[in-house]
């Protein structure tokens, strides 16, 4: 059917199905790839454009109902050669646009609101944006965007002042005019598409029978027998995870037949026509069924169905326990948490002469093309990762998803291939967070000073291996919080189970570990009759101790300082909570009653006791094009703009000349993965030492002194030294390239679990305010106020967007998530915090400075999250007196609670 | 590829139905159960949109009360001019999804889509709506008898909704509404409870609360209504009572369990009915 419409002030003849979602055929026919898909299904706001002025998800839209209608896209905003619209520009200023996948839908919908409100409310901001999802912000930057329209951009720093400054975003522009590719935007048109069967049952042996009449109708149908070796994990010693499964399936969700083909036509063939028979087995749920002592293996040569177990030793836990004046226990339980990144798994391959090149969203260009070389059994080389935009990620495109099984197709087809995840499918297949039991006994002295502590903390690490053993050798070393304890015990360990690989989630365990230490320091606290933030105080980790591993801290340790800093808000909350819950009671007992909680946490920057260098490199071509070639993906989180800066600043040029190539594994180095909180720290260090390579070429060739001042005009570059001035005339003189290489220094950890496992610790403590409807067992978070020690703050805007991104996650894990295979496979059962969940929140950055970072920086990526959902969780006991042992605190869970606890009305 | 139909008159909609088809028409219109019921596949049935007949959209007041036509959105009630009667229907409209569901979502496809937890449903119960179906025969229905189970509906092959009927109430009336979740915009209800109230002379004359998301299908009260009548407008809360709750079967969901939707439910309809109070 011909559809006559009007598409950004445009007449546009359409022609198809009219069945077609509008999302669909603005992506795929018309060019419009601004607008994202999410969901499919409404529940994620992606996709929001506008219909005759109303804000509308285009996934829900048919194109029979489009005729004759005017259909506005993120396209039509600014004037679309790049020059922002007033909106989008003021998002650029706020730093609203992190991965910039959700960006498209919320500025469709503000552009609704605005066009009636010039100058909304934040109420009309949150019920105008209500309907769209973000995973990367935690909003509140993007509600300031919309209530404050008409901000413009900081001005450009100079040279040398671009650490520090409030730079937007320099892949900002992409993002907000819809121009950015992620991995379902670039598609070739001529691409075959792959649908992938799963597993519906948790654990199953099946038989595959004949599929010659779908390979006639199909291009191929792929099993196990076509992956060159079927297996892969992101340990070079651990493949265990099937690109196919072969025979026999360990989770829900699992990869089982790959349809290629056209893309209506794999997508019009459903399960049912898939000659697949199952012979479903009872699955081993949680960890308890994992370790009973007949319990059957998931993996048939995992003993015990135990992945691995560790620990760490120090001091003598058992008499330091004896002579405690006060000692607190507990037991915690967490669930399986989703990353939702509102960017579905998405990616195409296509093979190049003996080569293949892979397009996809990822964390980790240089692992997936080593994982992928495994697969295809080619040499690593003969593997291209071209790194699309990611639209979020949070630790779970740190595995691979897409890229083996369109590496094999389009290999063997000779022909793009393609490969874009429905939600669903993403929820269901993709690694999650480990559910954790973390069992803590901590004790302390009359004065409260910690003396000894004992944790294990058991994961349900899934069916496959993915990053468990990451988590259980992370979490020991940070179970015992960022306290000074002298006698310790803890241990990890992570069982294998018939449930979804659990992953790398932001915080490999640690923000579970949080929980159970924060609840004992409030526990020990309380029973001494000290305040708990004092509490803390007195026994956080400082320069100059010594942890449980035996490292001493010699710089950068600024909890105190963070504590410190949070002290009046701390009083101020406690005051207002109090005057509240009395004027509350006094009226007639309302049900209503506030809180506020504090939670403190600590966080190795980068691998645990391993290797994990990056090389980065800055260029000068003979034109004078200056070229920061950067290995590190930028997930959203801004490394692209962090790593400039910090170039920028090494080499003396300004910010706004450098272009970037980023995460290419053919033009750049490994720069390692974007995960542990680690490229600011390991990734701005070798960007620091790159450009600072640079910059010792540039004066030896001018012959100048360090103080040399440089500027660059076209292939001009002009060095000022005191009163000398010298041209270099780079046609002249050929390529420069500074080079730069990092690994922070560790020491692998020993038996006991002694040794040095990072270079460096990120330190933060939040404050959460509360309300708890006691009748109800609804938590609403009002307030929270977090100190940061980031070493130095190489962008404040971005920094900030990294805590508010990760509180809204903590806020998500403490209150709202738990995926449950089979049953919250959408975003409409797994629940997100949307923009009227989250709290205004106050970042209060401390910056005491690392000496191996950048300009003295540290990581900040995982660390906003740790201490959020315990100081929720003891804003909710402040309130209520009732102690979360399980997570999410679910309104039943938490009505329940209350009632059992004689607490309600 | 199966049939797309957008007729602009009722009756080309209803002869479409009425042919005799192997496969029914899956009827569309706002959008938003239809297309997330097919994430991921082709979509090959037969499709009768019926968005673009004018007759089944917009409201209109009479002598007997309000026609609802079936494809009204949800903003369009929003921003309808309505008496104090629709408030609560109202704010039900506002916590439907998000705002582009709101937009496209409409009346006729949330009774239908009969949902036990229909964000419209209770509000409608409680305004004793009719709705109105042509057909071969047309015919009217209480809402109560329309629903017949999760998922299930009273109409049969050859049937469309037309219009929801909500009948002038004989005294002053208001009316209310409260959605429990477990976040803020964008949340399937735990539980939800809507009331509307006649008053005279202070007092309650005529009295109808429903609950949903407690049972199959969203379910009136009717002891509760009884206790309420003769009620002055600030005493109502009393008189709710958890024995009051017998037509409610909830269920253990992700959302919740069984027990606490039942103490939910007695705190939802103790703060709802005192928002009389004013």
């Amino acid at each position: 059917m011909k559809v006559d419409f009007t598409l950004n002030g445009r007449s546009v003849a359409w022609d198809g199905p009219p069945i077609t979602r509008l999302a669909a055929a603005l992506r795929l026919d018309l060019g419009h790839t601004g607008t994202k898909v999410g969901c499919d299904a409404g529940d994620c706001g992606a996709c929001t454009v506008l219909l005759d002025h109303r804000q509308v998800c285009a996934c829900l839209v048919a194109m029979g109902q489009v005729a004759g209608r005017t259909v506005e896209t993120v396209e039509g905003l600014g004037d679309g050669n790049g020059t922002l619209a007033a909106l989008q520009t003021s998002f650029l200023a706020h730093g609203a646009a992190q991965c910039g996948i959700c960006t498209p839908g919320m500025l469709m919908a503000a552009q609704e609101l605005l066009r009636k409100t010039e100058r909304p409310t934040r109420g009309e901001v949150e019920d105008a944006l209500g309907g769209v999802l973000c995973r990367c912000t935690g909003y509140g930057k993007i509600v300031d965007a919309v209530m404050d329209a008409t901000a413009s951009l900081p001005a450009a720093p100079p040279a040398g002042g671009a650490v520090g400054a409030r730079l937007a975003r320099v892949d900002g522009v992409a993002k907000l005019s819809g121009r950015e590719r992620f991995g379902a935007d670039g598609v070739p048109a001529d691409a075959l598409w792959i649908r992938v069967v799963r597993s519906p049952h948790a654990r199953a042996r099946f038989t595959v029978g004949d599929l010659g009449p779908l390979r006639r109708r199909l291009a191929a149908v792929l099993t196990a027998a076509d992956v060159p070796s079927n297996g892969f994990g992101i340990y070079p010693d651990i493949k265990d995870q099937p690109v196919l499964a072969d025979g026999h399936v360990r989770y829900r969700g699992e990869a089982v037949v790959a349809l290629v083909g056209e893309r209506d036509v794999v997508l019009a063939i459903c399960d049912e026509e898939v000659p697949i028979t199952w012979m479903p087995e009872p699955p081993v749920i949680g960890i308890d069924a994992a370790m009973a002592v007949d319990a059957p293996l998931v993996q048939a040569d995992k003993p015990r169905n135990l992945l691995l177990e560790g620990g760490v030793r120090r001091g003598k836990v058992g008499e330091a326990f004896a002579t405690c004046a006060a000692v607190a226990e507990g037991v915690f339980e967490t669930a399986f948490v989703e990353h939702a990144y509102i960017e579905l798994e998405a990616g195409w391959a296509e093979r190049v002469g003996d080569r293949v090149e892979i397009h996809v969203s990822t964390q980790t260009p240089y692992m997936d093309r080593d994982e992928v070389a495994v697969v295809m059994r080619l040499r690593p080389e003969a593997v291209r990762i071209v790194p699309t935009a990611c639209g979020g990620a949070f630790g779970g495109k740190l595995d691979l998803s897409v890229q083996p099984l369109v590496a094999v197709a389009a290999w063997k087809l000779q022909r793009p291939v393609a490969l874009v995840y429905t939600r669903p499918e993403s929820m269901a297949a993709s690694t999650k967070r480990h559910p954790a039991r973390i069992a803590a006994r901590f004790g302390c002295d009359a004065e409260g000073g910690l003396l000894a502590c004992e944790v294990t903390a058991s994961f349900d690490t899934g069916a496959y291996a993915s990053w468990g053993p990451t988590v259980a050798n992370r979490v020991p070393v940070h179970a015992m919080g960022p306290y000074r304890v002298p006698n310790v015990r803890t241990r990890g360990d992570a069982y294998f189970t018939n449930a979804p690989p659990s992953g790398a989630f932001r915080g490999f365990g640690v923000p579970q570990a949080a929980i159970a230490h924060e609840a004992m320091m409030d526990e020990l606290a309380d029973k001494l009759g000290i305040d708990r933030l004092e509490f803390r105080l007195r026994n956080a980790l400082r320069v100059g101790d010594t942890t449980a591993t035996g490292q001493m801290l010699a710089h950068s340790a600024g909890l105190a300082q963070c504590l410190e800093a949070l002290r009046p808000h701390w009083r101020e909350a406690h005051d207002e909570v109090a005057a509240f819950n009395a004027q509350n009671n006094e009226k007639g007992r309302g049900p209503k009653r506030r809180g506020v909680g504090v939670g403190c946490m600590w966080y190795g920057i980068g691998n645990t006791s391993m290797s994990n260098p990056s090389r980065m490199r800055v260029g000068l071509s003979p034109a004078g094009t200056l070229t920061l070639y950067s290995g590190a993906v930028d997930i959203g989180q801004g490394s692209n703009t962090i790593l400039t800066q910090i170039a920028a600043d090494a080499l003396g040029l300004e910010a706004a000349q450098f272009a970037l190539v980023a995460g290419d594994t053919d033009l750049t180095a490994d720069a390692g993965k974007t995960s542990a909180s680690r490229q600011t720290f390991v990734s701005g260090q070798a960007a620091e030492r790159a450009g600072r390579d640079l910059r010792g070429q540039i004066l030896r060739l001018a012959n100048a002194g360090p103080d040399a001042a440089l500027s660059l005009e076209g292939a001009k570059l002009t060095v000022r030294d005191g009163g000398e001035v010298r041209v270099i005339d780079l046609a002249t003189t050929g390529p420069l390239m500074g080079e730069g290489t990092f690994d922070p220094p560790t020491t692998p950890l020993d038996a006991d679990g002694q040794g040095i496992p990072y270079a460096t610790y990120a330190f933060a403590a939040q404050i959460a305010v509360v309300e708890v409807d006691l009748e109800l067992g609804t938590v609403k978070v009002l307030r929270m106020v977090a100190a940061h020690d980031v070493g130095k703050a190489i962008n404040p805007t971005l920094v900030e967007g990294q805590i508010e991104g990760g509180i809204a996650q903590g806020l998500g894990l403490a209150l709202m998530e738990e995926y449950l295979p089979g049953r919250t496979e959408n975003l409409h059962d797994y629940l997100i915090p949307t923009i009227g969940d989250v709290p205004e929140i106050d970042c209060i950055l401390i910056e005491d400075r690392e000496p191996l970072g950048p300009s003295g920086a540290k990581g900040v990526g995982e660390p906003g999250l740790v201490p959020t959902a315990p100081a929720i969780l003891a804003a909710v006991h402040h309130a209520t007196g009732v102690r979360a042992r399980r997570v999410p605190l679910l309104p039943h869970r938490l009505r329940e609670a209350i009632v059992a606890a004689g607490k309600g009305t | 590829m199966g049939v797309y139909l957008r007729p602009r008159r009722l009756e080309e909609a209803l002869s479409a139905l009425a042919r005799p088809s192997a496969r029914p028409h899956a009827v569309l219109a706002g959008g938003t159960d239809f297309y997330p019921a097919r994430v991921g596949r082709a979509i090959d049935e037969d499709v009768l949109d019926i968005g673009g007949i004018d007759v089944l959209r917009g409201i209109a007041a009479g002598p007997a009360g309000w026609r609802l036509g079936a494809t009204t959105t949800w903003s369009e009630l929003v921003e309808a001019d309505l008496p104090p009667l629709f408030d609560g229907l109202k704010q039900a409209a506002r916590e439907v999804g998000g705002r582009q569901i709101q937009n496209a979502g409409t009346l006729a496809g949330n009774i239908c889509n009969a949902s036990p937890a229909a964000d419209g449903v209770p509000g409608l119960l409680a305004l004793d709506a009719e709705v109105e179906i042509a057909g071969p025969a047309s015919r009217r229905l209480p809402l109560r008898q329309f629903i017949t189970g999760v998922r299930r509906t009273a109409l049969a092959p050859g049937e469309l909704v037309v219009a929801i009927h909500v009948p002038l109430p004989r005294h002053d009336a208001e009316s209310a509404f409260l959605k429990l979740g477990a976040r803020r915009y964008l949340v399937i209800s735990i539980a939800m409870a809507a009331a509307t109230l006649e008053f005279a002379d202070g007092r309650v004359v005529a009295a109808r609360v429903a609950v949903g998301a407690c049972s199959p299908v969203a379910e009136r009260l009717p002891v509760l209504e009884a206790v309420l009548i003769g009620a002055p407008r600030d005493r109502l809360s009393d008189r709710v009572d958890a024995a009051q709750l017998a037509p409610l079967t909830p269920i253990d969901d992700v959302r919740g369990s069984a027990s606490y939707r039942r103490d939910a439910v007695v705190t939802l309809l103790r703060r709802l009915l005192a928002d009389f109070a004013r």
